[in-house]
């Protein structure tokens, strides 16, 4: 689609959530507009979200503006500004909206509050979690804007393009890009900003659509394995609709139950009980269903692997931090506003939610052998723990479940980042895709050491190893579940976390004491691979794990009958091409990965600071 | 008309667009399935506006009704690219990535 229909739509969303009309007008009252007036707008609190989707709608203006002829060989360049002019100003205002955030955050005081008559609630809370946003969105386009130096980013020529076609190889010899992807990632970054400070049930809906929207279609921009990235793209819109709806009607119910459409009128009216309790239940667990799609949680992850595999590299590690920062958010808000009142029936479904998801992670990514795979399912497993923060409903869990979200979105990023250069080689030299398979890192470690390592450190922060924030993010979680009087919660979680760090050993094992593919070890990895394939569908129920003992190797049995032949066939048998490690790039991608290691090995080393300032936050809210 | 029978409407359109989408394997009609279940808590909002006779439950569908067509827009971009790719939009061909 073109950015300007997406702009158009968009943009009105943007400029209307904030100034709600008020609640409880008086029946058969035409008052709405003349009640409007009274609406006041602290703009200066709103500026982080504002800044984005302002920067977002400047973008969309600047791409329709520098409008691309079809790309045929007589016809003009692409303006050669237009990148960096697109990637400058998405970062600046991803920059520019953190540190708004940061100041508003530092000077934050219970005070702050209710902004557009409750529509926008900017707390503390509110604050650090568009600031933890910013962060992870600022080094993920960090990522994004990177290329290797012949000019190739990680997005496709032409999304639009069919993948093979004549069409699509001019667009690559003509060397285009889709600058689409940087609005996109703006109004993604805007939406997610607003999600954990929504105080309205439309805001939040709207946030929602706002966030998921240009994200299904970012997973759909890959460069390379254009079908993968395609499918992906498809089971996220499928999925993330589907669970769109849930939210939606649960928030009718919710508002039929209480009537009310603000949360902190939802947070009043639960007090009283009422004869339409058994609506407010179901209206709350649909709601929460919603948001357990968006964060995968099980049993609503199964799209997490296949949209984490097939997406961009750089947008899934956008995603994966910041989509979950922002639905944990969401999903706070909304669970303490109506928790009080349902307590007995909402903790039963928080716990099963957060033990399945913990179990299904870690058991289910034991015996993934793609590394994006892996982190999918490791994503779904660290959804598992910070639940675990969330459920424990006390302001340590809360804090807990804060200092978690940040340290795990700024860790994903950065491993995503290693991924993202670690490419294939063909026989020509030429770079290719990722090479995700986890026999192909084997023996990374001897040839890119510093990259290696940064993985290995990422892996261990995920692995929960101390020294590391994700060890001090993991502990503060725990401790809040046994503090909150629900140990069986915090065991289960140790167990998944000492099951996860054997799958993120074995990455860290392959890259430092495995040799490198080739020779006689490609044989010995072609059995591995069947037999973990066997493993997988013996688990998942599915005869496809065979395939890999048919000797094609990872590659697998092509595409079927019905799709052009070659094209999905873009990844290597095992040993069949060289490893193009260290990619030469701009150096973006190195940066970001060096910021998250930073933040990693501080905030494992020193957390002390970071952890009162999570506190403090949480007492604020209380 | 009670406002009961418009909720149980509403409920019963919500579950023929769940089932939709998890039986179905044509991607447009699973994503119909969507917007029936969309359609679904429009018709709740505006039944239960009537019950608290207020207009925020309007106000509500108003707005999901302007994210629904921005959901049909980019749906069927994705759909209609998956399809000039594969020439079929059912979803159980759609499975490249588990092998």
């Amino acid at each position: 689609m073109s950015p300007a229909s997406l702009a158009a739509l968009v943009a009105p969303v943007a400029l209307v959530a904030p100034p709600m009309p008020p609640a409880n007008v008086a029946p058969g009252g035409v008052a709405t507009a003349a009640a409007g007036a009274e609406i006041t707008i602290n703009w200066v609190t709103l500026s982080p979200v504002v800044i984005v989707l302002g920067a977002a709608i400047v973008s969309t203006l600047i791409e329709a503006a520098a409008a691309r002829r079809r790309p045929r060989p007589s016809g003009p360049a692409q303006p050669a500004y237009l990148r960096p002019l697109q990637a400058g100003l998405a970062l600046v205002a991803v920059a520019a909206a953190g540190l708004m955030a940061l100041r508003l955050a530092l000077e934050a005081d219970k005070s702050m509050g209710l902004n557009g008559d409750g529509a926008v609630v900017i707390d503390p809370v509110a604050l650090y979690l568009q600031l933890a946003v910013a962060c992870c969105a600022l080094l993920a386009l960090l990522v994004v804007a990177d290329r290797t130096v012949q000019g190739e980013s990680a997005f496709a020529p032409q999304a639009a393009a069919v993948p093979g076609s004549e069409y699509e190889a001019k667009a690559r010899q003509r060397r285009l890009s889709q600058t689409d992807v940087y609005p996109l990632v703006l109004f993604a970054t805007g939406g997610m900003m607003l999600f954990p400070a929504a105080g309205d049930l439309i805001t939040l809906f709207v946030a929602l659509e706002v966030l998921s929207l240009p994200l299904y279609l970012l997973s759909g921009m890959a460069r390379h394995r254009r079908l993968w990235s395609q499918e992906a793209s498809l089971k996220y819109f499928l999925l993330g609709a589907f669970g769109s709806a849930f939210f939606l009607f649960g928030a009718a119910w919710v508002y039929g139950a209480t009537g009310a459409l603000r949360l902190s009128g939802i947070a009043a009216a639960v007090q009283s009980p009422t004869g339409l309790d058994p609506i407010l239940v179901v209206g709350v667990v649909l709601m929460l269903v919603g948001l357990f799609f968006k964060v995968g949680a099980a049993p609503f992850h199964s799209w997490t692997p296949d949209v984490y595999q097939g997406a961009p590299t750089p947008i899934t590690g956008f995603m994966a931090a910041c989509t979950k920062i922002a639905a944990f958010g969401a999903l706070l808000r909304i669970v303490y506003a109506v928790f009080q009142a349902l307590e007995w029936d909402l903790r039963p479904v928080l716990w099963t939610v957060a033990i399945l998801t913990m179990v299904v992670g870690t058991v289910i990514g034991l015996v993934q052998k793609d590394v994006k795979r892996l982190l999918a399912y490791s994503a779904i497993a660290h959804a598992g723990f910070i639940l675990v923060g969330v459920t424990s409903l006390t302001a340590e869990g809360l804090s807990g479940s804060l200092f978690y979200l940040f340290t795990y979105g700024i860790a994903s990023v950065g491993g995503f980042g290693v991924i993202a250069l670690v490419r294939e080689v063909d026989a020509e030299g030429h770079m290719r895709g990722e090479a995700t398979g986890l026999d192909q890192w084997r023996g990374l470690g001897r040839r890119s050491p510093v990259l290696a390592g940064a993985f290995a450190i990422f892996l261990l922060s995920f692995a929960g190893i101390p020294l590391t924030s994700g060890f001090v993010a993991k502990f503060a979680v725990f401790a809040a579940a046994f503090g909150a009087g629900a140990p069986a919660l915090a065991i289960i979680g140790l167990a998944c976390s000492a099951a996860a760090a054997c799958f993120y050993a074995r990455v860290i094992v392959a890259m430092f004491f495995e040799p490198a593919p080739g020779g006689e070890a490609a044989v010995g990895a072609a059995a591995e691979v069947g037999a973990a394939g066997l493993a997988g569908s013996a688990l998942a129920g599915s005869g496809l794990g065979g395939s890999g003992l048919g000797g094609s190797g990872l590659g697998g049995s092509g595409l079927g009958g019905a799709s052009p032949g070659g094209l999905g066939a873009d990844r290597s048998g095992v040993g069949g091409s060289g490893l193009g490690i260290g990619v030469r790039t701009l150096g973006l991608t190195q940066i970001a990965i060096a910021v998250s290691l930073a933040f990693t090995l501080v905030l494992g080393l020193v957390p002390g600071w970071f952890l009162h300032f999570t506190q403090e936050l949480s007492q604020l809210l209380s | 008309m009670s406002v009961s029978a418009y909720l149980i409407l509403a409920a019963v359109l919500f579950t023929i667009g769940a089932v939709t989408v998890l039986v179905r394997r044509n991607s447009i009609v699973v994503f119909m399935g969507v917007e029936l279940m969309l359609n679904a808590a429009n018709l709740s909002f505006l039944a239960f506006s009537r019950l608290w006779g207020d207009f925020d439950g309007q106000l509500a569908a108003f707005f999901v009704m302007v994210v629904a067509a921005a959901e049909v827009v980019v749906g069927l971009a994705i759909i209609v690219s998956l399809f000039r790719t594969r020439r079929t939009v059912s979803v159980d061909d759609e499975n490249l990535m588990r092998r």
